[in-house]
C-alpha cells in the first residue's frame, strides 16, 4: 500500500554550511539523515522527522533547519490536519495511535488564568534574600490535635505523629517506570532528590538494584501489573504509592512491547525477557473502594506502619467524592493526576479526551474534604502538566500540599517533547532502554541540570512568597484569598473558590 | 453600605487595617478605672484615623460573673428581635437592658447596643451535649452569620466589648467607661486603610472570655479561615483579626494547650531552630507545627490579647509590628509605643522590647510576669 501521508516536517539544510561530518547522520536515532557517497553529500528523508531537535542542537555549523511541512491539506477549520492524518494513518494501519507526553490540545489553561497577590503599605513584602522563607513541606497523615501531658511544670506529647515524608522544597518526582526510561534517568533523578531534598517515585516497574542503597528518597509504587513487588521492595523506599490511575490516560492500563523489555528490566519487573509486560485497566484485587482499603492495609501491614502510603487517581469528573473515599480507606496521601499528565505510551485519543483539569480537580477535591473535616487527615499531590514554579504556587494555594513533576524534569535534562516516548527511539536517551542510546544521556550531567532547575524553582518560590508577605509555605496551603481569576465564569470562579481580579 | 456589600460577597474577604494596641493587667486583680487605658491609647492617636477604636474590660460585672454577657450590637430593630426571640429559645436572660451611652457630636449615627446576662437552658444543652461553651460558641456563630443587622461584640464571662467607629477617646466617653472598673483593660485605635470605617469592624474581637486587639495584616487569613471553618467557626466579621481569636478558643480552650505553646503555633520557630532543638523539645515543636501549620499566622502582627486571668502580648516571627511591655508595681503594661505606657506611668520598673515570635504573658493567679525562653531569631537561610 503506498502510504498517501505527508511528512510533518521538513529538514532543510545549507550546503554552504554543512561540511559533511555525519554528526547528525550519527545523532538521529530515526534514520533520517543520510550519505549519499555518489554526489558526497548529506540528505535527508523528511517523512521520517519528529522535530526532535536533536541533529539541530548537535550540528556544529549551524546547518540544519526543520521546518513545518507547508504542503498541508486545504484549510478546514473542522477537519484539521490532525483528524485527516489520523484517518489515513488508521487506514493504513488499522489500529490506534499512540502518542507520548502530555494532552498537547488547546483545552483551557486554568494556571494562566489566576494571578498572585502581592504586598504594597500595608503589609511589608519579604526579601527571601535578606529573611528566612521557608518552604520544608510534611506530607502524610496529621492528628487533628495533638494531647499533651503536663505534669508540674513538665510538658510532654501524648500524641503519636503518623510517618511523614519531609520535602525541603514542595516538588517531588513523578513515578516514571523503568523501562519507559533508562537506568541512567533514575540514577539522575533519584541522585537529584536526594540533592534538593525531596523524593523520587520509581514507577511502576519496579526498583533496580543499584538504587535501592537511595531507598530513603525512593516512592516505591505498586501498580496493577505488581511489576517488582515484593516484601523487599515494599520495604526498600519511604513510601508506598499505589497506581489507579493516571492523568494522561485514566482507566487504561499499560503495555511495555516485549521488544523493550531487556534482560535487566525483565529482572527488576520480574518477568521474562522479552515478553509483553502488561499492566491491567484495574488492579484485579481492587473492583472497589473496600478492596483499595484492604490493600492500604495490606501494605501498612507489610512494611508495619512505618511509611505512608499514598494512592494516586487520574482527576475525571468525580474525583472529589473518589478522594474523600480514599481518605476514608486510610491512604495517607492522594495524588490527583491532571488531565496534561505524560506518560511514555497512550492511545492519543484517551490522552486527548479523557480525565479533567488538574485546578478544577484539585480546587474541589480539597474543598470536599475540607467539608467534611478530613482535609488534615491527608496531604494532597497535585500532579500532571506542572510547568513552572508558578503553577506550583498556584497550586498550593488553590489547596495541595506539594506537586509531582514529570515532563519539567525531563526536559531539564534533554526532552524536547516531540510525544514518540512509545518508539523507544528517544534521541535525547531519556525515554529508551536501548543501551547504545541510552548512554547519551550522561547520568551526572542530567542530575546537575535537574538539581539547577529545582534551585531555580525552589528560588522563585520565595520571591513570590516573599512578594505575598509569607514567610512560610504552609500559610499558602489552601489560601485562595491570594489567588485571583481573570477571563472566567461565575461558575468557574466558583469550583475554584477565588475571587476574580479587581474583587 | 460596605457591609451590604460584603454580606452578599460568597468567597472570603478581608479588611486591612493598621494600628496602636494597647493593655493592662493587675496582676494582683485589682480593679480599675477607665483613666490610664483611655490616656494611654489617646497618646497614640496618630496611628488611628478615628475610623475605629474600641475596649475589652475583664472584671466589670462582679455581680453576674457566672452568666455569658452578651454585648450585642444592632444595626435595625427587626434584627434586635430576632435576636431576642433566638436568645429566649436558647436561654435563660437574667437581665436584659440598653448599655447606656452618652450622646456625642463626634460619634456619627451609632447602632443600638444591648447587654444580655445569660444562663443556656439545660435542657437545650443536654440536647446538643455541648458545654457551656460550646454551646455559647455555636449560638455566637449562628447570631453573628445568619442575623442580619446583629452582632455579638462579646460573648464572655464577667466581661465585654465596647467598640466603634471613632477615636478611642471618644467612644470611652460615648460609652461612659468611666462607670466601669476592671482588672485587665486592652484598647485598640484603629487606622482601615482601605475601606471606610464600619461598627463591627471595629477591635477588640471577641468569642467567650477571648478578646483580641492587633496591628497587622494577615497573609495567612484565607489558609486560618479555611482551617477555623473545618472546626466549626464562622467567619462573618470579614476581618483578619477575628481568626487570631478563634485560634486561641480552638488551641487553648478545646485542645487544652498551654497559651505558651499556642503562641508557638501562631509564631512558630523556623525549622531549623527545630531541628537543632534537643530530641524531645523537638518532637513536641515538630508535633505542634505540623498538626497546625494551617494556625500559623502570617505577616505582620503584634496583637495583646486577654482572657480571664491572662493578658498576653504576642508579634510575629519577623516582628514586623511594634509592641512594648512595661512593669510598674503589680502592673503589666503592653503597648504599640513605649510613650504611651510613660505617659500613664512615669516611674516604670522595667521597660522590654519582646523579640521575634517571644510571648508575654501576665498572670493573675501568680501575679508575676511569666516569659517563656524565645525560640525564634533571625536565622541565616542557607
Amino acid at each position: 500500500m503506498r502510504s498517501h501521508l505527508l511528512p510533518e516536517y521538513i529538514v532543510e539544510r545549507d550546503y554552504t554550511k554543512c561540511t559533511r561530518c555525519k554528526v547528525c547522520i550519527k545523532q538521529c536515532t530515526y534514520g533520517v539523515h543520510y550519505y549519499n557517497a555518489v554526489k558526497d553529500t548529506i540528505e535527508s528523508k523528511s517523512e521520517r522527522c519528529v522535530n526532535c531537535l536533536r541533529c539541530v542542537v548537535f550540528c556544529p555549523k549551524e546547518a540544519i533547519t526543520i521546518k513545518r511541512n507547508l504542503n498541508n491539506y486545504r484549510e478546514n477549520y473542522y477537519w484539521t490536519q490532525e483528524t485527516i492524518t489520523s484517518i489515513k494513518r488508521q487506514a493504513e494501519t488499522g489500529s490506534a495511535i499512540l502518542t507520548g507526553m502530555g494532552c498537547d490540545k488547546p483545552y483551557p489553561v486554568y494556571w494562566d488564568k489566576l494571578l498572585l497577590n502581592a504586598c504594597q503599605v500595608t503589609n511589608p513584602p519579604i526579601d527571601p534574600i535578606r529573611e528566612p522563607i521557608e518552604i520544608r513541606t510534611y506530607l502524610g497523615r496529621k492528628p487533628t490535635r495533638i494531647e499533651l501531658e503536663i505534669n508540674s511544670g513538665d510538658i510532654s506529647l501524648k500524641t503519636d505523629l503518623a510517618p511523614n515524608l519531609c520535602v525541603e522544597a514542595p516538588i517531588l518526582f513523578a513515578a516514571m517506570s523503568y523501562g519507559a526510561l533508562n537506568l541512567n534517568v533514575h540514577e539522575a533523578l533519584v541522585r537529584a532528590a536526594i540533592e534538593c531534598g525531596t523524593y523520587f517515585n520509581c514507577g511502576e516497574g519496579g526498583l533496580h538494584s543499584n538504587l535501592r542503597k537511595y531507598g530513603n528518597h525512593i516512592i516505591v509504587q505498586v501498580a496493577s501489573g505488581r511489576f517488582g513487588v515484593d516484601l523487599e521492595y515494599l520495604n526498600a523506599g519511604a513510601a508506598i504509592e499505589i497506581k489507579i490511575g493516571q492523568g494522561a490516560k485514566p482507566g487504561i492500563g499499560g503495555h511495555l512491547p516485549g521488544e523493550k523489555v531487556s534482560e535487566d528490566i525483565a529482572m527488576v519487573r520480574m518477568i521474562p525477557a522479552g515478553t509483553d509486560a502488561l499492566s491491567p485497566a484495574p488492579h484485579h484485587d481492587i473492583y472497589s473502594i473496600e478492596d483499595l482499603r484492604q490493600l492500604i492495609y495490606a501494605l501498612k501491614e507489610a512494611t508495619e506502619y512505618m511509611k505512608p502510603v499514598s494512592v494516586k487517581i487520574a482527576a475525571v469528573h468525580n474525583s472529589a467524592a473518589i478522594a474523600s473515599g480514599i481518605a476514608r480507606a486510610g491512604a495517607d496521601i492522594i495524588v490527583i493526576d491532571g488531565f496534561r499528565g505524560s506518560t511514555g505510551a497512550a492511545p492519543r485519543v484517551i490522552r486527548d479526551n479523557v480525565g479533567i483539569p488538574i485546578e478544577l480537580a484539585l480546587a474541589s477535591v480539597d474543598q470536599r474534604l475540607r467539608e467534611e473535616g478530613i482535609r488534615d487527615e491527608v496531604s494532597i499531590i497535585a500532579s500532571g502538566g506542572i510547568r513552572s514554579s508558578a503553577d506550583v504556587v498556584k497550586a498550593i494555594a488553590l489547596g495541595a500540599d506539594a506537586v509531582y513533576i514529570g515532563t519539567a524534569a525531563l526536559v531539564a535534562m534533554g526532552c524536547t517533547l516531540c510525544q514518540r516516548c512509545y518508539t523507544g527511539k528517544c534521541p535525547w536517551g531519556i525515554a529508551t532502554s536501548n543501551p547504545e542510546i541510552a548512554k547519551r544521556l550522561n547520568s551526572a550531567d542530567a542530575y546537575r541540570r535537574v538539581v539547577n532547575f529545582m534551585r531555580a524553582w525552589s528560588i522563585e518560590i520565595k520571591e513570590m512568597l516573599g512578594a505575598m508577605g509569607i514567610d512560610s509555605i504552609e500559610s499558602l496551603r489552601g489560601n485562595r484569598e491570594q489567588l485571583r481569576g481573570v477571563g472566567l465564569t461565575e461558575r468557574e470562579l466558583r469550583i475554584l473558590g477565588v475571587k476574580i481580579a479587581g474583587e | 453600605m460596605y457591609t451590604e456589600r460584603n454580606r452578599k460577597n460568597l468567597y472570603d474577604d478581608k479588611i486591612f487595617s493598621s494600628c496602636a494596641i494597647f493593655g493592662m493587667i493587675n496582676l494582683k486583680g485589682e480593679r480599675f478605672t477607665s483613666k490610664e487605658p483611655v490616656r494611654a491609647v489617646s497618646c497614640m492617636r496618630e496611628r488611628g484615623n478615628g475610623l475605629g477604636g474600641g475596649f475589652a474590660i475583664y472584671g466589670i460585672y462582679p455581680d453576674f460573673k457566672d452568666t455569658y454577657a452578651f454585648h450585642v450590637m444592632y444595626m435595625n430593630t427587626r434584627a434586635k428581635k430576632r435576636v431576642e426571640r433566638f436568645l429566649t429559645r436558647n436561654f435563660r436572660i437574667l437581665l436584659s437592658e440598653e448599655i447606656p451611652t452618652e450622646n456625642s457630636d463626634v460619634i456619627l449615627d451609632p447602632p443600638i447596643f444591648w447587654r444580655y446576662f445569660l444562663e443556656p437552658l439545660p435542657p437545650r444543652l443536654k440536647d446538643e451535649r455541648a458545654d457551656g461553651d460550646e454551646y455559647v460558641v455555636n449560638k455566637v456563630m449562628k447570631i453573628n452569620a445568619k442575623i442580619r443587622g446583629a452582632y455579638v461584640l462579646s460573648s464572655g464571662k464577667d466581661m465585654g466589648v465596647f467598640k466603634g467607629v471613632g477615636f478611642p477617646e471618644d467612644l470611652a466617653e460615648f460609652f461612659r467607661l468611666d462607670e466601669y472598673k476592671g482588672y485587665i483593660w486592652i484598647c485598640h485605635a484603629r487606622f482601615p486603610t482601605n475601606t471606610p470605617g464600619w461598627w463591627e469592624g471595629a477591635h477588640p474581637f471577641n468569642i467567650l472570655d477571648w478578646s483580641v486587639a492587633h496591628n497587622g495584616e494577615l497573609s495567612s487569613y484565607g489558609t486560618n479561615r479555611r482551617y477555623l471553618e473545618m472546626h466549626g467557626y464562622k467567619c462573618t466579621m470579614h476581618t483578619d483579626t477575628e481568626v487570631i481569636a478563634y485560634a486561641f478558643d480552638l488551641l487553648v480552650r478545646r485542645h487544652k494547650i498551654p497559651v505558651e505553646l499556642a503562641a508557638k503555633v501562631l509564631a512558630p520557630p523556623y525549622w531549623e531552630e527545630i531541628d537543632a532543638m534537643e530530641p524531645r523539645k523537638r518532637l513536641m515543636f515538630m508535633a505542634l507545627r505540623q498538626v497546625y501549620r494551617s494556625l500559623m499566622m502570617n505577616g505582620p502582627f503584634s496583637v495583646v490579647v486577654a482572657h480571664h486571668g491572662e493578658l498576653i502580648g504576642l508579634t510575629d516571627r519577623k516582628k514586623l509590628r511594634p509592641l512594648v511591655m512595661g512593669v510598674e508595681d503589680n502592673v503589666l503594661y503592653i503597648s504599640s509605643e513605649e510613650a504611651a505606657i510613660r505617659f500613664i506611668s512615669p516611674n516604670l520598673d522595667k521597660i522590654m522590647r519582646p523579640s521575634c515570635g517571644e510571648i508575654i504573658i501576665g498572670r493573675l493567679e501568680r501575679s508575676r510576669v511569666m516569659e517563656i525562653p524565645t525560640f525564634t531569631r533571625m536565622v541565616q537561610i542557607k
